[in-house]
């Protein structure tokens, strides 16, 4: 008990030194919020699966997050990470030891108090290879995984239960990403008997302690969320009914908006129709602008010639005019000139990258021995807008002598194609390109720049392998400390200006979020284009006209 | 008949067969993992694996597609990749769907398509005759995605006529079904319109109009029944055409049928769908024709069934 009772004391301490974990979550809760209240939201394909150690698509990411919680979460519409289900924490010195403090009489939506156990419970099932989780390679830091994923152990060593309301995490390597790890969807906590009593399917019988609970799955038709009326945190949510409508074209759902029949239509705004919105005050004034994790690039490979030389990769770089292919998705993005995009922490603001400049482009092509060019291939997604702007980059890459042939394929294909070392000389990211899991730096290296993701099936399609910047990056998060994260972040800034001297990638743009909504919709702007409950944070958004 | 019958049973069943091998040998062909489509962008190669072994995507092709022949005779059409439900389950929740909108298509195509085809035949070599025929060209010839957006801006969106998409009542099946049925109009249209040319040449037809029988008596009670026959007992074969339009209409109108499953299955790579709608609409295909055949001597004395 006395112990128990420092590690509260001292993560408190600790806690408002850092200045974080003590917000108390209450606060947040936006005082002009109606209670009660019904929306329709709408999607164009089925919602695949609600279990959070499966679901891993954009479309269940934020569904799945209001029925759900996890051990940590972000303050809602930030990157600001706060515990959720953790009362506290507590990071023992050497960054290998987490220990968190649950909160006494949360609920799951059958009633049941959550505890320790499930939450060992919920991390040894997302581990264990039969559960088929996309997400299982998150826990790779924790003790024995190894052993789990190997299929050697069901539990994972490191994960102990200390009591009904404090869990202990040990890992085999300090972490510094080890937090926002507790925030995403895989971890979060599932009850074990509901979880049994549905096998597989229990992804379309979602039980959770989140806001919302689920009352209605007609298949193909629609999905109800209703308030989860013993939700611990106090008035949340706002809203009492959420009926996701699936089936709906983008332009459909537009036109039902039009006519006030719905509140939300979630795959935005239609490219043909988006000057048409853009341009009328009243249909604009209720489309949100946001930041998302995202960057679009061009990959080149490079362990194929001529792409095997840096100047080629640096001359593509300057060839590339951002701000004419930004024109054709309609000035829905920023450009980028780095791997990161802007609302990341680590991103570099002075940073400059390769100014757009085709006589500089072309006197690196000469120096490379390609003064006339060469002939190569872009592959590309075959959806609308990719084989677009595909083309752009054509355009642009024959000015400087470049000739690309288009390979426009199914994203399938595409990705098959970029984890084949042969494949593909360079791959236009669109639809593909890469959204971060969470708000950390780190999260854009390792599988798509670091040497772990450079193998057959990876997604790291430049196949760019730098020994010397994944050690930094190991180095860099193993700074666990979040007093020091300043410090982190300054060292990833650095990895990503070296891997910008050497250019795998042309970074394109970082695409900007559009949410369009009902005129009845309530709620700051950012929870509807929230970074991490992409795109809307359903548990803060309330209507204004309940009564 | 019996024998018949019988021979025409096992060559459905050779064609089913045939239908699942091809099928399933293009998706293996596929040069797209789906277990990478499975695992996504974050898994280890372990985790890849480890589920490519759980889901026997490690074996030759013989081996799977026989694993998937002795689970598909007892009628497990497996579980979905990415949406992880049986696919039995999600079928039969869709099909439902599916089958009203077909019966609301054959409706519509029988409706338009053979009273153009017989106003067009009593008219024939007129003004109308041939404004007829060139509105039943453009019906077959219209992408169904613009006719569908067309009728959906006009009835649902401007006249609010009509619900803009969605399912349930009866007035959200009118706009997709004449959707569709727009398509095979223009077909019956022309079959009906010959069909009728061809019966009011006939003998018989002139002795009556000989007997000074009305024109609406010959046309109805004589000539029609002869010449609506032939043209009904193509409903059947046209079961194929309608699979392919349920893919492009029922993603129009938000319809929860069996063609928005192939759809997204098809994008996802989500073989263990794409299998079994392929499945389905093959069976659907095959039974359509066969009973088209069946019923044909009933309808025409002539046909006899060998």
């Amino acid at each position: 008990m006395k112990k128990f009772l420092a590690s509260t004391v001292a993560a408190s301490a600790l806690a408002l030194m850092l200045g974080m974990a003590s917000a108390r979550a209450e606060d947040t809760i936006d005082p002009n919020a109606k209670q009660g209240g019904e929306i329709i939201a709408t999607y164009k394909d089925d919602v695949t699966t609600l279990d959070p150690a499966i679901g891993y698509d954009w479309q269940n990411w934020s569904m799945i997050k209001s029925l759900f919680d996890g051990l940590m979460d972000y303050e809602p519409g930030t990157t600001k990470l706060k515990p959720d289900l953790a009362e506290s924490y507590e990071i023992s010195p050497d960054g290998k030891t987490f220990t968190f403090k649950l909160r006494h009489g949360v609920k799951f939506h059958n009633g049941r108090e959550m505890t320790a156990d499930d939450v060992k419970y919920s991390l040894d099932r997302v581990t264990n290879p039969k559960t088929q989780s996309p997400g299982a390679g998150f826990f790779g830091s924790i003790k024995g995984y190894d052993d789990v994923a190997a299929g050697k152990a069901d539990s994972l060593a490191g994960v102990t239960v200390v009591d009904p309301y404090t869990v202990k995490f040990e890992l085999s390597r300090p972490d510094a990403t080890f937090l926002h790890v507790m925030a995403i969807n895989f971890s979060h906590v599932v009850p074990k008997e509901e979880v049994e009593k549905y096998g597989a399917d229990f992804g379309k019988h979602p039980v959770g302690t989140g806001a919302f609970k689920l009352a209605e799955w007609t298949l193909g038709q629609r999905i109800v969320f209703v308030r989860n009326p013993d939700y611990w945190h106090k008035g949340l949510p706002h809203l009492d009914k959420i009926t996701f409508e699936v089936g709906q074209e983008p332009i459909v759902a537009l036109l039902r908006l039009q006519k006030g029949e719905i509140d939300l239509p979630l795959d935005g705004i239609p490219p043909a129709k988006f000057q048409e919105v853009m341009s009328d005050p009243e249909q604009k004034a209720r489309v949100v602008e946001g930041g998302q994790l995202h960057t679009g690039y061009i990959t080149m490979n490079t362990t194929m010639a001529p792409f095997d030389n840096v100047k080629v990769r640096q001359a593509v770089n300057m060839a590339i005019n951002k701000a004419r292919i930004i024109q054709i998705i309609n000035g829905r993005a920023v450009p980028a000139n780095q791997p990161l995009p802007p609302s990341m922490p680590a991103y570099d603001k002075a940073f400059t990258g390769y100014p757009y400049d085709v006589a500089k482009a072309k006197a690196l092509l000469a120096e490379a021995g390609h003064p006339d060019g060469f002939d190569t291939q872009l592959f590309a997604m075959n959806t609308d807008p990719n084989p677009r702007i595909a083309q752009a980059i054509q355009q642009d890459l024959a000015a400087i002598g470049i000739k690309a042939s288009i390979q426009a394929l199914a994203q399938a294909n595409v990705i098959a194609a970029g984890g084949d070392k042969a494949g593909a000389p360079m791959i236009w990211s669109g639809g593909m390109g890469w959204i971060a899991d969470f708000p950390d730096p780190s999260n854009f290296y390792g599988p798509i720049l670091g040497c772990a993701g450079a193998v057959p099936g990876g997604w790291n399609w430049s196949w760019y392998c730098n020994k010397d910047l994944d050690a930094k990056a190991a180095e860099a998060d193993s700074i666990v400390d979040p007093a020091k994260s300043d410090e982190r972040y300054k060292m990833w800034s650095d990895i990503y200006a070296k891997i910008m001297a050497d250019a795998p990638w042309a970074p394109v743009f970082n695409e900007q979020r559009f949410t369009m909504k009902s005129a009845r919709m309530g709620g700051a702007d950012n929870l509807y284009v929230d970074p991490v409950h992409v795109p809307i944070n359903y548990d803060n958004v309330y209507v204004k006209d309940v009564q | 008949m019996i024998a018949y019958l019988g021979r025409r049973l096992i060559q459905s069943l050779l064609i089913l067969l045939g239908v699942s091998l091809i099928t399933f040998a293009l998706l293996y062909l596929l040069p797209a993992d789906p277990v990478r489509q499975i695992a996504g962008r974050s898994a280890t190669p372990q985790t890849v694996e480890n589920i490519r072994q759980q889901l026997g995507l490690d074996q030759p092709f013989i081996v799977q597609y026989w694993r998937y022949l002795t689970k598909l005779i007892s009628g497990d059409l497996g579980r979905s990749y990415i949406q992880r439900s049986e696919v039995t389950e999600l079928i039969v929740s869709r099909l439902p769907a599916s089958l009203l909108l077909m019966v609301g298509a054959i409706l519509c195509e029988l409706l338009i398509g053979l009273s153009m085809g017989l106003i067009a035949a009593v008219k024939r070599g007129t003004a109308i005759d041939q404004t007829l025929m060139v509105a039943s060209f453009v019906g077959v010839s219209a992408p169904q995605f613009v006719v569908g957006l067309l009728l959906l801006y006009v009835f649902a969106v401007r006249l609010s006529w009509f619900p803009i998409g969605g399912y349930g009542t009866w007035r959200h099946l009118v706009l997709p079904s004449l959707t569709m049925g727009i398509l095979g109009a223009g077909w019956y249209a022309r079959m009906m319109r010959s069909s009728m040319i061809d019966v009011l040449r006939q003998d018989y037809v002139r002795t009556a109009r000989a007997k000074g029988l009305a024109r609406g008596t010959i046309i109805f009670r004589h000539a029609l029944p002869n010449a609506i026959l032939p043209v009904i007992a193509m409903i059947g074969i046209d079961i194929g055409i309608f699979m392919g339009g349920i893919v492009v209409v029922e993603s129009v109108f938000g319809w929860p049928g069996i063609g928005q499953l192939a759809w997204q299955a098809i994008q996802r790579v989500d073989i263990p769908i794409i299998m079994g709608v392929t499945l389905v609409s093959a069976f659907a295909i095959v039974l359509g024709n066969l009973l088209a055949d069946i019923i044909a001597p009933f309808i025409d004395p002539r046909i006899k069934l060998r």
